[in-house]
């Protein structure tokens, strides 16, 4: 027998496919413009589908953008191993080694999380000049790798703080040092940690511009300025811009897509744990 | 004893992350705190070693009552009203669909899926996207069309208009009248707990002030020698739109783990109750979200001065109606030569990210505290 | 596990290591072979520095060129964007500048420049560039950049064919201006495209000179003429007239959708420099003379309103002998000839080769030798950077206050703070 549909419910979906609609619509756009021939996109067909498809598009905006996209797949790749793993250490050392005044520390460093960039801003400069790795993406990793260690740290910690005390404890008493308690116990039951902090540092740093756009050269850009730059001409051929959008964007969205669960608890993980 | 050896190389292994943190947070914080209390600007501010005397306040000075500095009390607003509606717009339309994916429709992870997507992708990539959406000849204005109406002109991102404006000049009656309004209620709150003295006491406090706000045009000083008219403008409008939609899926998250984290038994004892859907949300879900819509507030405020990369990728950095304090510190540093400046209004900024993120992290450090004992 | 653990780790340090190895080889040795070019030629004005990169690579095949272009007309983006790399302590080899002030009052105030006159001197380009040029490039310590080209930035386009449809001659005038406008406007006509704020600023020295005449405006940047004088101020409610005959979507379009307006016969005129030109015979393929027309802005028939772009030669950058190498290629008459005629711009050389270029260009070489010479504010010949922007802020107000006695009052007072005036 088949269950009536209650007028509730009916509500209910039509509601959500109704917003479903609000939120794709600029996927939409984008992915159709993509597609079409820079002759072809004018006012009234704006929301049809192309005719003809111009895949070239892509190709074209990959020209332009295939430089960017190695420099950020060498930038996210490195910057969020380095940050994962000494957040990692951090939260081990703030959830199982505590002393006097390391939560004193672990709220200072919060409160890196939350600073606007641009008060480092001009310091960073005259500190990566005087390092002399202004530039190159050594810089922009170093930066990054920094400024992840508040969120990084707070993440592990939050994880660690799950494996119970005593399974440290007793390891101590057979001996095992610092190291061998990390190596032996903790990081063994760290894999869903990593995932998280290294999703969260991954989009983060995907997606950063300001640092880009400041620190480095032009050989060194990572894919959000140089789609900036793709955008922010002439923006009259609006297909290439929205090819590029879909390059700088599809990385990200497929982590989240595949990954979500992860995605989402990075996210809760400064809002809800404290 | 090898626990204290074991404890001390814990301390060495955060060392240097301490130390990190040291220099590039608060080194920095203090040293762009001193450059913005100097006069480093100018001809030769790109020389190697340029020369930089110190001035104390005079760059803040300048921001709000120098009157070449409009541009900034113009973004100062805007950054008012961009926090405002994107804070209120996530929330309403986060609480909204968490709502509605609370009443476990079929394929919930698909619809969460869509809601959440938006907020993986970078500013640069929406603010392109959105751009081409909102562009004078682009999509949005033509979509009234399809159900026959006539295509919309709005200018999104380029309308000079204004609404909702203030003038400048009167800046400090203005914040004089509000305080007062924020004292009358605080003294209606006191009445209300029933002790009338102190009440009444607060309550005239707040009606002197109204009155100096209202009538006390001499009282309080002009902080511009001109007329100068801010307000909402409503080139902002797209930019916001944008942003909600961006992050409305953030809230929506977040309240959804908020209505689910609400104990069965106080849920089946509603029903119980006979209380209505609608009820159920309006005095026992929502009222029990209070600290996620905290935390919220908090986050969402936090983002919304990071808005540069959005309004850069909309409409480049120089328009002025859509501006931003981010926005105004990169080109007044970098391309106006003004670090001094550009260093100050960076200093303005931290202070209002500060404002809302001390407390939060302080309470969180005192919720930790009280965990432990 | 535990080899996991300890891989990882390993891999880290290792990792770490290299990253500090890749930093000291960055410091140390440099990258032989290679020429970055910092410039804001992206799009439509990139075929010209094209050409002048394939002429450079032509003499020096070993050398890799890194084209590092920053869009945004009027270098908007792009000077932000190389304050940034000279902060950094990484200069590109060579970069763009104007010619003028912005080149003297940021770069050489700052002793970052290296003297050219060596280069000069060497080549035999002492007598090769007019005069007036050298000594716009160059102060008491030395020359310090090679110009490559002159633009004209008083000009006014249309398309003849659409101003004969609609009845209007191009206006000798701005009052003549003010008398046609309401007509296009009946027929639906936006009567001046205009595009994002720099272009206002390009529009404000066109009605300056204009209004004032070249006389009163060069004493503007001498501090004889006062920003607040009442001349001055009849240049602002002038200004103020005629946005009111401009589109009102300006400040979301780009200077190139502004000239397509007037193309496209959605708008009569444009005021714009003439790279207007080059954009409109070498992108849109259009012939000038025939599918697009000019004329000195109103009332500044017989000035010629000038600025010219340069490449200076930062001190401390990787790669200065081939730097050196293509500011020679720059300054040679090959390297004038093949850009300009592209660019949409007449040779800075006094001896270039006048059958490469079109019919716009010869007109202007030809007005650049026989008229009244002044120097553009929106492209940094006439005033500082710390001026210029401070000017981009002041016309902001204005575009939104609308208010003349405010804005020429303004102008006055950054005058003073950037040491144009004095009082």
């Amino acid at each position: 027998m088949k269950t009536q549909i209650s007028p509730g419910r009916l509500i209910l979906y039509s509601l959500l496919i109704l917003m479903v609609i609000v939120y794709l619509i600029p996927v939409y756009m984008t992915i159709i413009t993509a597609l079409k021939f820079p002759e072809d996109i004018n006012l009234l067909t704006s929301w049809d589908f192309p005719d003809r498809i111009n895949w070239g598009s892509f190709s074209q905006a990959y020209d332009k953008l295939g430089p960017n996209l190695t420099n950020s797949i060498i930038l996210t790749i490195t910057a969020t191993i380095l940050s994962t793993l000494l957040g990692s250490l951090n939260g081990y050392v703030f959830s199982k080694w505590k002393f006097r005044g390391s939560e004193t520390i672990f709220t200072l460093f919060l409160f890196g999380m939350f600073i606007p960039y641009q008060i480092i801003l001009i310091p960073l400069f005259q500190v990566l000049r005087a390092l002399n790795i202004y530039g190159g993406l050594p810089g922009l990793i170093l930066a990054h790798v920094v400024y992840g260690i508040p969120i990084t740290s707070l993440i592990f910690r939050n994880f660690y703080a799950q494996i119970p005390t005593g399974l440290i404890k007793s390891a101590q008493l057979d001996g095992a040092g610092f190291f061998r308690i990390y190596c032996r116990i903790v990081f063994p039951l760290s894999a869903p940690g990593f995932v998280v902090a290294s999703i969260w540092q991954f989009t983060q740093i995907w997606n950063e511009f300001l640092w880009g756009i400041c620190l480095t050269r032009h050989t060194s850009n990572p894919i959000t300025v140089g789609l900036a730059q793709l955008a922010g001409g002439q923006a009259v051929n609006w297909n290439m811009p929205m090819a590029g959008s879909i390059m700088a964007g599809l990385p990200v969205v497929l982590v989240y897509i595949f990954l979500g669960k992860y995605f989402i608890r990075g996210l809760l993980e400064g809002a809800i744990k404290e | 004893m090898g626990f204290k050896r074991d404890q001390l190389i814990a301390v060495l292994m955060l060392l240097p992350s301490i130390l990190l943190i040291a220099l590039f947070v608060y080194g920095f914080i203090g040293n762009t705190v001193y450059v913005s209390m100097t006069d480093w600007g100018k001809d030769a501010a790109l020389a190697l070693d340029p020369v930089k005397n110190f001035v104390g306040l005079k760059n803040y000075a300048d921001l709000f009552t120098g009157f070449l500095d409009g541009r900034f009390r113009q973004d100062l607003v805007n950054a008012v009203f961009y926090s405002f509606f994107l804070v209120a717009g996530s929330l309403a339309f986060g609480l909204f669909l968490a709502v509605l994916l609370d009443r476990n429709p079929k394929g919930e992870r698909f619809f969460q899926t869509v809601f959440l997507y938006p907020l993986s992708l970078s500013f640069i990539v929406s603010g392109t996207i959105w751009r081409w959406l909102l562009a004078p000849d682009g999509g949005l204005n033509v979509l009234p069309v399809f159900i026959g109406l006539p295509k919309l002109e709005f200018q999104w991102l380029s309308s000079l208009e204004t609404t909702l404006t203030f003038n400048w000049q009167y800046l400090p009656r203005l914040l004089v009248i509000m305080i007062s309004l924020v004292v009358l209620v605080i003294s209606l709150f006191i009445l209300g707990k029933g002790s009338r003295k102190t009440g009444a006491g607060v309550g005239i406090l707040g009606f002197l002030l109204l009155a100096i706000g209202i009538f006390g045009k001499d009282l309080l000083p002009t902080i511009l020698f001109m007329e100068e008219i801010h307000g909402l403008n409503m080139a902002t409008i797209g930019i916001i739109i944008a942003a909600v939609w961006q992050y409305s899926g953030y809230t929506m998250a977040l309240f959804l783990a908020g209505l689910r984290g609400i104990p069965r038994d106080l849920v089946k004892a509603a029903r119980l109750d006979g209380a209505s859907e609608w009820q159920y949300y309006r005095r026992i879900a929502i009222p029990m979200l209070k600290p996620i819509t905290l935390s919220a507030v908090i986050i969402l405020s936090h983002i919304s001065l990071k808005i540069f990369d959005l309004i850069f990728a909309m409409t480049g950095p120089d328009n002025v109606e859509a501006g931003h304090p981010s926005l105004l510190m990169y080109l007044t540093t970098f391309r106006a030569n003004q670090f001094a400046k550009g260093a100050s209004i960076a200093v303005v900024l931290f202070i209002l990210a500060a404002i809302f993120i001390v407390p939060y992290i302080v309470s969180s450090y005192q919720g930790r505290k009280a965990a432990e004992l | 596990m535990k080899s996991i653990c300890k891989r990882l780790f390993l891999v880290t340090l290792m990792t770490i290591g290299a990253i500090a190895f890749s930093f000291s080889t960055m410091a140390g040795g440099h990258l032989k072979g290679e020429l970055e070019i910092f410039s804001w030629w992206a799009g439509d004005e990139g075929p010209a520095l094209e050409a002048l990169i394939d002429l450079y690579k032509k003499q020096h095949p070993g050398v890799k060129v890194i084209n590092a272009t920053v869009t945004g007309g009027s270098g908007i983006n792009a000077k932000a964007v190389l304050k940034t790399r000279m902060l950094g302590g990484n200069p590109p080899d060579s970069f763009q500048v104007h010619a003028g002030q912005e080149l003297i009052g940021t770069w050489v105030k700052a002793k970052r420049m290296e003297d050219l006159t060596p280069i000069f001197k060497e080549m035999g380009w002492m007598n090769k560039f007019p005069k007036d040029l050298i000594n716009l490039i160059g102060t008491d310590e030395g020359i310090w950049s090679v110009p490559v080209n002159i633009h004209r930035s008083n000009v006014m386009w249309y398309v003849p064919a659409n101003l004969k449809k609609w009845g209007v001659k191009a206006p000798k005038s701005w009052a003549d201006f003010l008398s046609i406008a309401p007509k296009l406007k009946a027929k639906g006509v936006t009567p001046l495209a205009l595009a994002t704020n720099w272009t206002a600023n390009h529009l404000w020295e066109s009605v300056a000179l204009g209004v004032l005449g070249p006389d009163k405006y060069d004493k503007l940047w001498t501090g004889e003429l006062s920003f607040a004088s009442s001349d001055a101020q009849k240049v602002w409610e002038m200004f103020g007239k005629i946005l009111m005959h401009t589109n009102t979507d300006a400040s979301s379009l780009s200077w190139q959708q502004a000239t397509d307006m007037v193309v496209n016969g959605q708008a009569a005129f444009n005021i714009m420099g003439d790279w207007a030109a080059g954009y409109m015979s070498t992108t849109l393929k259009l012939k000038p003379g025939k599918d697009f027309g000019w004329a000195a802005s109103p009332d500044t028939g017989g000035v010629f309103m000038f600025l010219a772009d340069s490449f200076g030669l930062p001190k401390g950058v990787t790669n200065r002998d081939n730097a050196i190498a293509w500011l020679k290629v720059l300054g040679s008459r090959e390297g004038g000839d093949a850009f300009n005629p592209l660019k949409g711009s007449i040779s800075s050389r006094l001896d270039s080769d006048l059958g490469k270029y079109n019919a716009y260009l010869q007109s202007a070489a030809a007005d650049f030798g026989k008229n009244r010479i002044v120097g553009s504010l929106a492209h940094g010949v006439t005033a500082n950077e710390g001026f210029m922007n401070d000017f981009a802020t002041v016309m902001g107000m204005f575009l939104k206050s609308r208010n003349a006695k405010q804005g020429s009052m303004a102008a006055q007072a950054i005058a003073i703070q950037n040491g144009i005036a004095t009082k």
